[in-house]
């Protein structure tokens, strides 16, 4: 019944949210900054590691849907946690604010913050860390801009269910840390027991990965690459739905 | 002419185990300030949500301005402050003025004329996190009053305000008050109670008194409000 109230979105009131939530990152330089430079580094140590081995290319390309899912899901489900905490969700429910407006605005905000992230993350991939696709790299950062809406869809459902900061951050774990060792990365995902690739089948960031080794392997998008992009635009949606659902404008 | 603002029945409402209203009814009208007093627990904030509507109620019913509590129509006519400052403190005051002001449909101007109503412009470029207690409240505040909304409910606006601010506060209800704006504020310290045109005692979930400060003071044969309020509440547990 609090779905029938979830209302279309108001453009003028989505474009404040958007702006509000890009305002509050601009205060956070700190944030910013390591939102651009830890991944960078992050794939510096892997391409050190690896030394000069085959598949450190590949291993970096897997890295560049990771790091935006992870960190927009953070990022995502400490801030509605903050919304919820300090009572300016409760305050925006008695506003024309709708569930739209405001999840769509985080949408927005982070997507955009995560396509900044991933085009200089990319960037130093392709450039300081000699990875080599047979694609086009702009499907690379659309891919990485994807995965981190799909955290920002799991970060705003996972925040519901969490009442504490130390609950919001233990998602990570519970939601996330699952969906990286059995996307691929680690083990193709042909090669794991047939449980473990079930299991893999039903998270959405393995099709992220897979997108992005279609990319690292093709010159041409393939019709995989695209089945990838609808599941995860799928899920992403999903996501936004199911944080719609729990989203509340009375509590008890 | 003076009319219902906002008319609730019969509410009751359960927070966990608690019955935090037990079936109260209560009347505040359009054009003047209304304190809602009583001590700290006694269903203040519980009443308060369910006026703005975010507040999940068992049973009885809350309309504000005709319409129940709540509903779409109501969403842009009411300025709401709780009592924790429920404003962005990775913001500016500004900032978080042109925020609600953007929600409420009006433009940047009114935003900073709600700050210096609140008096806060020399503080306006300043994030709310580095503000005092009495400034972040009365920066929640500005983000309340931005738009004119005819109905402000303010849940303890005045908590942590220096003497001559809070005489400042209640002045600007007391003008938004005669301008037409209907005006709930609550509060726990008694001697703000005279500064009302009518109060609302409430107590233990339910309502002890409804009438003028001066009405009460005399019923309760004493000049004190806090005096009154234990006359009350013993005259209660008698009858």
């Amino acid at each position: 019944m609090t779905m029938a109230t979830s209302s279309v979105v108001n453009p003028a009131i989505l474009g404040a949210t958007v702006t509000r939530i890009l305002r509050q990152l601009r205060h956070d330089p700190r944030t910013i900054g390591m939102l651009i430079i830890v991944p960078v580094v992050l794939m510096g140590l892997v391409y050190a590691m690896f030394d000069g081995s085959p598949t450190v290319s590949q291993t970096l390309l897997i890295m560049l849907g990771i790091f935006p899912f992870v960190i927009m899901f953070l990022i995502t489900s400490i801030a509605m946690l903050r919304e919820r905490t300090s009572g300016t969700l409760e305050r925006l429910m008695t506003t024309r604010t709708g569930k739209g407006d405001l999840l769509f605005g985080y949408g927005i905000a982070f997507g955009t913050a995560a396509a900044v992230q991933a085009v200089v993350a990319s960037a130093c991939a392709y450039w300081l860390y000699a990875m080599s696709t047979a694609g086009s790299g702009g499907l690379v950062v659309l891919i990485a801009v994807l995965t981190a809406l799909l955290g920002v869809g799991l970060g705003l459902a996972c925040s519901a269910l969490a009442r504490t900061e130390f609950q919001a951050v233990q998602m990570l774990p519970v939601v996330v840390i699952p969906q990286i060792l059995l996307c691929g990365l680690f083990i193709p995902r042909d090669e794991m027991a047939g449980w473990l690739s079930a299991l893999s089948d039903v998270m959405p960031l393995s099709y992220a990965v897979e997108a992005l080794q279609q990319v690292g392997a093709n010159a041409e998008p393939t019709s995989t690459f695209w089945i990838d992009l609808v599941v995860v635009a799928g899920c992403v949606i999903l996501g936004l739905i199911l944080a719609a659902a729990t989203l509340r404008r009375r509590t008890v | 002419m003076t009319t219902d603002a906002i008319t609730v029945s019969d509410l009751v409402v359960h927070r966990g185990k608690v019955r935090a209203l037990r079936a109260l009814s209560c009347r505040v009208r359009a054009g003047r300030v209304t304190g809602l007093l009583g001590p700290s627990g006694s269903g203040k904030t519980t009443l308060i949500r369910a006026i703005v509507g975010v507040q999940v109620v068992r049973s009885g019913t809350v309309t504000v301005l005709g319409e129940p509590a709540g509903s779409r129509a109501l969403r842009d006519k009411i300025g709401y402050v709780s009592q924790s400052p429920s404003i962005y403190q990775d913001l500016t005051v500004l900032e978080n003025a042109r925020y609600f002001a953007a929600i409420a449909g009006v433009g940047a101007a009114a935003a900073r004329q709600a700050v210096r109503d609140v008096g806060l412009a020399s503080a306006a470029d300043q994030l709310v996190g580095n503000l005092s207690g009495g400034q972040r409240s009365r920066a929640s505040l500005a983000c309340a009053i931005v738009g004119d909304p005819p109905v402000l409910v303010l849940d303890e606006p005045t908590v942590g305000q220096d003497p001559v601010l809070r005489e400042e506060l209640w002045d600007a209800f007391r003008q938004r008050a005669l301008a037409g704006a209907t005006v709930l504020v609550s509060s726990h310290v008694m001697d703000e109670a005279n500064r009302c045109d009518s109060l609302m005692l409430i107590r233990d979930g339910a309502l002890l008194a409804d009438d003028t400060p001066a009405a009460i003071k005399r019923n309760a044969g004493t000049d004190d409000m806090d005096r009154a309020f234990l006359q009350l509440i013993r005259q209660g547990a008698s009858s």
